[in-house]
């Protein structure tokens, strides 16, 4: 690979190591894909078991899915935003497009909690019956990845404020990057097979 | 809790178990600080993040694993030798055959072949490192305190004791409400989080650090099978990680996945598990497969036959793998079209594997073999193995599942592959592969005793349980009756001559380390591939300069137009990184929470969490970029192995 | 490098806009419109699919200078194995009584 070829890639892919960090974070993603594939196939198979406990069409409330759905797709977008200005050069415009990230990533959580506190006082629990302990560990686990990704994005909201961009901080946020966006992707299906399934069926 | 609800009280077995375990950590300790190694263990082994270091660590702790199952078996098979023994009672039977198979699959088998791939595989490919060294280190730890904590069961706590399977509802907090079964799950929890990360971290090392010249159809076999084994480890792992998940859940917070109450589906279990379960089964083979390839090439001094399609059989066999799951509980009552589909996906497997075996085979096909000790245990393999698998497709056939199934006929039918493929496979590795990690060979002639002690043993052992399996001797029953009575006996005789075999395996790497003569060249056997182009012992680097690689036998090539791989012009200051003690300390504290977890203390749990947290912001904040080894230090270090 | 980032992100505004038309369709699919059941869970999911493709492409770079064939080939497959793990479950669990 000759220099002028090395140089027209962008800043996180430029050392070898920063190669490598993103090769295998695209294959833990893969790693992921299974994970959530095996709770989705827990969720689809005990779907329906609800034993005493409410059906989940009678609380499924479509405004808050809704509104999250857009939240969660808006900081994706803006996650997206960030990495484009990064790629610019542009530190205040990636620190501002992140913020506004950090800031919808809370909002999401905010209302994932309240969704599942509003749940606990219609009785249905993780204790409830297969269905619901499923729909908890299914929504739930993408809610801890959520808050994993905003310590995450803290973490590096401080180490790119000391450092500016590098090719080791930008290695760092592009690959934050993907995992911001990929939580989106499994939001996708857990709106369309979870809520708007379980207000279909 | 009380003291005595803590400890496990009442067994002779097992205080001798905790005499022991006081006695062999009070000598390691003394011996430590008498000869004042505490700090060389500290530096050279315990913060290590090199890779064949690593292995060593891994091949040791798999050495001491298959020494801890294998006393299970032998218990196991005096319990069963003669009708009505009173040996061992039907609860010590239950908690030993548990232990027994979830030992040897995942801190015997797992950890002996990453091991190898550990040593072998950057070596093979002529890289100086894994792609992330740091993360390396970690899935060792974790590995290795998710073993300590499932070997501390049987002192503390109780061991877990519904089968390495444990299948719900036996296994769910109702029926089994000791500790044990979250021994089990969180054990294997922890170390199955650092086979993940190997998996990944193999792939990686093989798609992006391979020498210039080496294409994906120039990789050394070996490689190959490691790199699909990454492939099946990434895609299945996760599975069990939800699965255990679940069922800890289940346990501890009262959730209702696989629980009899609240609608759960037990069964659901039983399909999770053997989604991830049947995977795994390829994933400890095809790494033997690998090693049985190189040694049969490399002596067989002939190139391996039919190396594309060798190749395209792995990839076949992986894809296979994650079709078939549903074999495993043919009886759950499914009905004939389900069972049919998986009955059909079960066979077709056959077909790549019968391809390998022939092209094992005709790669010997007129050629001069040298009987060495590794080259034995391949080709042992090849028929013990083809025994297994045809019994295999004889499972695979649903109806005649029927009967088969949970009988001796399936006991034997799976330790035929899985001691014959895997366990020789990691001994022929061993032994192949010796000479370059430790600087001498293994003793041939002891080395042959161990062969045929363990060989003819295995036989004598296994083959008589097909017989007893259609005699309807089910298995994990501990009491046989008189109709079962002359082949248990000659069954268990061969069970000893196995642990006899395996203990003089292992006097013979004490006599080796005594007597055998150290080597003088890198190139032990006469090899094929590039690990043998290194010096012996291997340079902290490996490769002072990285060679080019023109086929897959890259250093037989080289031999044959009188290349080397070292031309002193060329060498350049090596970048390397720096040891570090923070996997080891992580892993410690996931240690810490999970065995507080396993007794449900739950604020001591989420204080280790909350240690694990604090340690992966520490390695978020350390800009570590590791050091430079100078030329001159190469030139140094080459001129004295090479001898120039 | 200037090349390669514009200030305005064409990419990414096109995959936002077109996500958010997508899940109101689905929305509408799923709770305003009279479709047979089996149609309104054929649509979303492959509208789910769709956006889940602009996210890997427009967002993600999936496809992208420099990285090689990896990512797209292990999301694949990391696909499948999906396919795999739900529907071989709810056909197993079935017990073959559909």
């Amino acid at each position: 690979m000759n220099a002028s070829e090395e140089n027209s890639k962008p800043l996180e892919y430029q050392t070898e190591q920063g190669q490598m960090n993103i090769v295998g974070f695209w294959i833990f993603l893969a790693a992921e894909m299974a994970l959530f594939g095996t709770l989705f196939a827990t969720y689809a198979v005990l779907f329906g078991r609800t034993a005493d406990s409410p059906a989940p069409g009678e609380l499924f409330e479509p405004g808050i899915a809704i509104v999250m759905t857009l939240i969660l797709l808006t900081s994706s977008f803006t996650g997206g935003l960030a990495i484009n200005d990064m790629r610019r050069g542009s530190v205040k415009g990636m620190m501002t497009w992140l913020l506004i990230t950090l800031a919808l990533g809370l909002t999401f959580l905010g209302f994932e909690i309240y969704e599942f506190y509003h749940y606990a006082t219609e009785g249905a629990t993780l204790q409830s019956s297969a269905y619901w302990s499923a729909f908890f560990v299914l929504t739930g686990t993408h809610g801890l990845h959520v808050t994993f990704g905003i310590g995450w994005l803290i973490l590096l909201l401080i180490q790119l404020a000391k450092r500016g961009i590098t090719s080791v901080t930008s290695n760092k946020l592009f690959i934050f990057g993907l995992y911001w966006h990929y939580l989106d992707v499994i939001w996708i299906f857990i709106f369309t097979g979870v809520y708007l399934l379980g207000m279909v069926i | 809790m009380q003291l005595d609800e803590f400890f496990v009280t009442g067994e002779p077995l097992i205080y001798a178990g905790m005499v022991a375990i006081t006695l062999v950590t009070g000598a390691i300790i003394f011996l430590l600080t008498y000869f004042k190694k505490w700090k060389w263990l500290w530096r050279e082994w315990l913060t290590t993040v090199d890779h064949k270091k690593i292995g060593i660590m891994y091949i040791l702790s798999a050495l001491a694993m298959l020494f801890r199952a294998g006393t299970d078996a032998l218990m196991m098979r005096t319990q069963l030798a003669f009708p009505d023994m009173n040996f061992l009672n039907a609860q010590h039977y239950n908690e030993i055959f548990t232990t027994h198979g979830t030992i040897m699959i995942f801190f015997m088998a797992m950890p002996f072949l990453i091991g190898l791939m550990n040593i072998v595989v950057p070596l093979q490919i002529g890289a100086r490192d894994f792609a992330f060294p740091y993360v390396n280190a970690l899935s060792f730890w974790s590995f290795f305190f998710g073993a300590m904590l499932f070997n501390v069961s049987f002192v503390i706590g109780g061991a877990p004791d519904a089968g390495w399977t444990s299948y719900t509802p036996l296994a769910g907090d109702v029926m089994s409400p000791d500790p044990g079964q979250n021994f089990y799950l969180l054990a294997l929890q922890l170390s199955g989080i650092g086979t993940l990360a190997t998996g990944i971290n193999l792939m990686v090392t093989i798609l992006k650090m391979r020498a210039p010249g080496m294409t994906m159809f120039k990789m050394p076999i070996f490689t190959w099978s490691t790199f699909i084994t990454s492939f099946i480890i990434v895609f299945a792992f996760p599975i069990l990680t939800v699965a255990l998940a679940l069922m800890t859940i289940d346990r501890i917070f009262g959730s209702h996945f696989f629980t009899l109450a609240g609608e759960g589906l037990p069964m659901m279990w039983a399909n999770l598990f053997w989604m991830w379960g049947h995977p795994e089964v390829y994933i400890v083979i095809l790494p033997a497969f690998g090693i049985f390839s190189e040694v049969i090439a490399t002596f067989a001094k002939k190139q391996l036959f039919g190396y594309t399609v060798m190749v395209w059989s792995i990839i076949i066999i992986a894809g296979l793998s994650f079709l078939v799951w549903v074999h495993h509980f043919f009886t759950m009552g499914a009905g004939a079209f389900v069972n049919s589909i998986f009955s059909v996906t079960t066979m077709a497997i056959a077909v790549p594997t019968g391809v390998k075996i022939f092209n094992w085979l005709a790669t010997l096909y007129k050629s001069r073999i040298r009987t060495t000790t590794a080259m034995m245990w391949a080709l042992a393999f090849i028929p013990s193995f083809t025994i297994g698998g045809i019994t295999g497709v004889m499972l695979g056939m649903a109806a005649a599942d029927y009967q088969f199934h949970n009988s001796y006929f399936l006991i034997a039918h799976f330790h035929y592959v899985l001691i014959a493929g895997t366990v020789f496979g990691c001994f022929a590795g061993l032994v192949y592969w010796y000479p370059k990690m430790f600087g001498h060979k293994l003793n041939e002639r002891i080395g042959k005793w161990s062969f045929w002690l363990f060989v003819i043993g295995f036989h004598i052992t296994f083959l008589p349980q097909y017989f007893l399996g259609l005699d309807g001797m089910p298995r994990r029953v501990f009491h046989i009756v008189p109709e079962w009575l002359p082949l248990n006996p000659i069954s268990t005789v061969g069970a000893f001559s196995m642990g006899l075999g395996f203990a003089v395996f292992v006097y013979n790497i004490y006599y080796s380390y005594r007597h055998s003569e150290r080597e003088q060249t890198g190139d032990s056997w006469d090899g094929r591939t590039l690990e043998w182009a290194t010096p012996t012992p291997v340079p902290e680097y490996n490769f002072a300069v990285v060679p080019h690689v023109t086929s897959h036998d890259a250093y037989w090539n080289m031999k044959q137009k009188g290349e080397t791989v070292y031309d002193e012009s060329k060498v350049e200051p090596i970048h390397m990184p720096n040891s570090t003690g923070q996997p080891f300390i992580m892993s410690a504290i996931m240690f810490f929470a999970c065995f507080a977890l396993v007794f449900e203390w739950i604020w001591l749990a989420v204080a280790g969490l909350i240690g694990t947290i604090v340690m992966m912001i520490i390695r978020s904040f350390d800009y570590n970029k590791g050091h430079h080894i100078d030329a001159d230090e190469i030139k140094r270090t080459e001129r004295s192995a090479r001898g120039l | 490098m200037e090349k390669q980032s514009k200030k305005l992100p064409i990419k990414h505004i096109i995959g936002y806009v077109t996500s958010v038309i997508l899940t109101f369709v689905a929305i509408w699919a799923a709770l305003g419109s009279n479709l047979p059941v089996m149609w309104i869970i054929i649509s979303i999911f492959l509208l789910a699919i769709i956006q889940a493709a602009i996210q890997l492409f427009l967002f993600m770079h999936l496809i992208e200078r420099g990285m090689g064939n990896a990512p797209w080939n292990m999301m694949f497959h990391g696909t499948i194995i999906f396919a795999i793990l739900i529907a071989g479950s709810l056909f197993t669990m079935s017990f073959g009584f559909m």
